[in-house]
């Protein structure tokens, strides 16, 4: 499978996301925002790090590069895209995924680990989860706090376009394990079609026992399935 | 031109901003929201032009319309 991460000034996942990809057997290519094409790719990965250094909002600037153009274009042909942390602002800026993402209520930068609940694995990035399977992964972000229109909300839970919810290590979803505010625990959004997934939390730091944990390997293994 | 959060937004900065003001005795303060401000000089002479010439800039990068609203005035 062929995948493509896309660097921008200020990211600072892309060679977390290589290295994940790459473990998983995927042939990876890293694309400059500049770029005007796109190598042939199943997958695009927007990755986390600080583009542009969250100037006027977080992934606002780089929702307008030249490559985004280019994934737009992709997605919306029903390419595979990713985005993780300051992917996903990116890609809630661009207008593929709904919504936006907040400020944490609580006003700190949240960098720990927490435990996301698999509460839709029906998709092609986590069938090889078990359903309401607990992951522990990874945050660490400033803008966390998923936030849509009442309607769109319920678009998301009654057509199952919502992967990930925050939860404790016993899996309840409740305030108390909802670490930045985020409607409903949302730690992750589809689209309607499902090709696009954006979450908060970095699968890509999970995917060797050495440093952390496997949790998140078998979100690109899925996509291998 | 000024940007403000729509009135269903929660806005955490400005609840804590609010409430130090309270802490420190600002006893009248009501109910505070933050917003930003952006001081903008275009090449356009007509006002009309000129206008909606920034709010072609605002709708299209500066101002995230799901949550934010924004106002335009000549200074």
């Amino acid at each position: 499978m062929n995948s493509s991460v896309i660097v921008f000034p200020g990211s600072n996942c892309d060679r977390d996301i290589a290295v994940a990809l790459e473990k998983l057997q995927f042939q990876n290519k890293m694309v400059w925002h500049k770029d005007t094409s796109l190598p042939k790719s199943d997958l695009i990965v927007v990755p986390g790090g600080f583009s542009y250094g969250d100037y006027l909002r977080s992934g606002a600037i780089a929702a307008k590069s030249n490559i985004l153009n280019e994934v737009i274009k992709a997605a919306n042909d029903g390419c595979l895209v990713l985005g993780i942390c300051n992917g996903f602002q990116i890609l809630t800026e661009t207008g593929l995924l709904r919504g936006v993402l907040l400020r944490n209520i609580n006003l700190k930068f949240l960098g720990k680990d927490i435990y996301v609940k698999a509460v839709n694995i029906d998709n092609k990035f986590c069938n090889k989860y078990k359903k309401d399977q607990l992951l522990r992964l990874n945050i660490a972000h400033n803008e966390g706090n998923y936030f849509t229109n009442p309607n769109h909300l319920k678009e998301l839970e009654d057509k199952n376009l919502i992967p990930f919810k925050y939860c404790d290590e016993n899996g309840n979803i409740n305030e108390q394990s909802n670490p930045n505010g985020s409607l409903n625990n949302i730690a992750g959004i589809f689209n309607e079609k499902k090709n696009i997934l954006g979450i908060m939390p970095h699968p890509e730091r999970m995917v060797d026992q050495i440093i952390s944990n496997n949790d998140g390997a078998n979100l690109f293994a899925s996509l291998l399935n | 031109m000024k940007v403000t959060l729509k009135k269903d937004v929660l806005d955490p900065q400005g609840n804590v901003v609010q409430q130090t003001l309270q802490n420190m005795g600002m006893d009248t303060l009501k109910n505070l929201r933050q917003g930003k401000y952006f001081e903008i000089e275009i090449n356009e002479n007509d006002e009309t032009k000129a206008k909606s010439k920034i709010k072609d800039m605002c709708e299209k990068l500066l101002v995230n319309l799901i949550i934010e609203d924004f106002e335009i005035s000549k200074i």
